[in-house]
């Protein structure tokens, strides 16, 4: 049985006779006693399920890698830190907002293996082996984007904040839907909301994309 | 944010159930993750060990055969929308399927999440239980905010409705689900799958806690026509209101036998036995299919008119 506050205690209890977990490896005896209360991140125990051994991760820190917008980049963190909070916190990669972080409002989009998700409804632990894509790779040196351009050029934000994880919906809908009919546009970008009610100007920047080509 | 967990990514069906505790409530399995990480971070569930299951490949892939169509629990509900067998032998979920949530989400989000996804009755998100009730043991729908809660099998203690829109059309087609646990797999018709509690701690779907939905099977469905019907608050990104699936077998214009599934109406995908009585034997004509949508709802009982 798994007990929440002593993780210690936990270690011991996998050993029991009743589970089928049989627990093999208590990381912590790896590191000399005076260091114990520096210990924040330790290696995953390993437990062996099935006849296979199996990691378990957290419930403390855990070294974790990420590659983001072609960059690799290293965090010490818990699993249950979601990828928008760690975008935002650790990397200071903050065009990705923090709205609802429900997966309602849109405003986290970035794009997860070249597809449009929701930041802040995916752990961080479970993002490490996904290629990220985020508002800031979109400009090229001081050139925006063809889509930043477009909404800059029709007015396509009011109070900004929901505007990158527009951006970067448009962007990604508009490489899968080169000419998107209204029904297309209705159904491919209704997971993002604006309350300044700048849609028309999104419609409008879209529309110009479709003259130019994305 | 959410309650501090260890977490886990097996790599087979077996070594994730092994992971998982007998009891709800200590582990949760993670797939696409859109509806548990806001339910962890509502803290209405807080488990101590996650099992991500997206790792395991036995879990994914869309497989045709001769009881019809294998879908994997993993396959995200956007890999369905696209998938061209899918869309040709069974429109009316494809129909469904395209209107789910948002694009982030249908990304994300599998078939397998989507089924077992918890109910949006806003006392259950708020951490009241899926049978809200107050101090003194009163229902605390019957004369509450119940506008968005059952008109149809809501005897019981159980006022909430089913949130899964797909499911609805799913068991219009006789789509079954596949189950794996520690003792074995089984398999259970979809509209068994879902069940309505009468305690607390009863979840609103047959699945024990150290069991992992593995598989949907639809059945061919070349003798049937098949339709589904929302109707929405708002056009886009939200669960309907309420919808209707239908799948006839026909002979010409007359109906052999129909299956009629009304959702988010009742804590179950609700099959209408009266409608489906209706139709049997008669030729569909406007007045006949007025006649069996007035049936499926005949015995409804909105228990909250004056809030209406």
């Amino acid at each position: 049985m798994l007990k929440r506050r002593s993780f210690v205690k936990k270690n011991i209890l996998l050993n029991n006779q009743t589970n089928p977990l049989t627990f093999r490896d208590v990381t912590f005896l790896k590191f000399p006693a005076s260091h114990w209360r520096y210990r924040i991140v330790v290696g995953p125990q390993v437990i062996t399920v099935a006849g296979k051994e199996v990691l378990v991760h957290g419930p403390g820190k855990v070294p974790m890698q990420f590659t983001i917008n072609h960059k690799k980049y290293k965090a010490c963190l818990e699993p249950r830190v979601t990828l928008l909070d760690t975008l935002r916190d650790q990397f200071g990669l903050t065009g990705a907002k923090r709205v609802c972080d429900r997966a309602e409002c849109g405003a986290c989009t970035v794009l997860m293996n070249k597809k449009a998700m929701y930041a802040c409804s995916v752990l961080a632990i479970e993002a490490q082996a996904a290629e990220i894509l985020t508002v800031e790779s979109l400009m090229r040196e001081n050139t925006l984007h063809p889509v930043q351009q477009a909404f800059v050029d029709n007015d396509a934000s009011q109070c900004g904040f929901c505007t990158p994880g527009f951006v970067v919906a448009c962007s990604v809908f508009l490489d899968e839907h080169p000419s998107p009919t209204p029904e297309d546009i209705r159904r491919g970008l209704a997971g993002n909301f604006c309350r300044c009610g700048t849609y028309d100007g999104i419609k409008k920047a879209i529309a110009q994309r479709m003259q130019r080509g994305a | 944010m959410m309650r501090a967990f260890d977490y886990v990514s097996p790599s087979t069906k077996v070594e994730a159930i092994h992971l998982l505790e007998t009891r709800w409530g200590k582990t949760e399995v993670l797939a696409g993750g859109t509806d548990l990480v806001a339910l962890m971070k509502d803290d209405v569930v807080a488990p101590m060990r996650l099992v991500n299951i997206k790792d395991i490949k036995e879990l994914k892939g869309i497989v045709s055969g001769r009881e019809g169509l294998g879908i994997g629990a993993l396959n995200t509900l956007d890999e369905l929308a696209d998938n061209e067998e899918l869309r040709r032998n069974y429109p009316a979920l494809a129909d469904a399927l395209v209107d789910v949530a948002s694009t982030q989400i249908r990304n994300v989000a599998t078939l397998g999440g989507n089924l077992c996804q918890r109910p949006r009755c806003w006392y259950f998100r708020k951490g009241f239980g899926l049978l809200p009730k107050d101090e003194a043991g009163k229902d605390l729908v019957s004369e509450g905010e119940n506008r968005y809660h059952a008109i149809l099998g809501n005897d019981g203690p159980a006022k909430f409705v089913s949130p899964s829109t797909i499911a609805s059309a799913l068991i219009a087609y006789g789509a079954k689900i596949r189950i794996e646990g520690s003792n074995g797999h089984r398999e259970v018709p979809l509209n068994e799958f879902y069940r309505i509690p009468k305690t607390d701690i009863e979840r609103e779907y047959d699945l024990r806690a150290n069991e992992i939905v593995t598989e949907i099977v639809i059945p061919s469905a070349q003798d049937v026509k098949a339709a589904h019907y929302e109707v929405r608050q708002k056009e886009a990104f939200d669960w309907p209101l309420a919808v209707a699936a239908v799948a006839l077998k026909m002979n010409g214009s007359r109906v052999l036998s129909a299956r009629i599934v009304m959702g988010h109406v009742a804590p179950v995908p609700w099959r209408s036995a009266e409608a489906e009585q209706l139709l049997a034997g008669s030729i569909i004509s406007e007045e006949t299919a007025r006649r069996a949508g007035e049936a499926g709802v005949k015995n409804a009982t909105p228990p909250f008119a004056q809030c209406l």
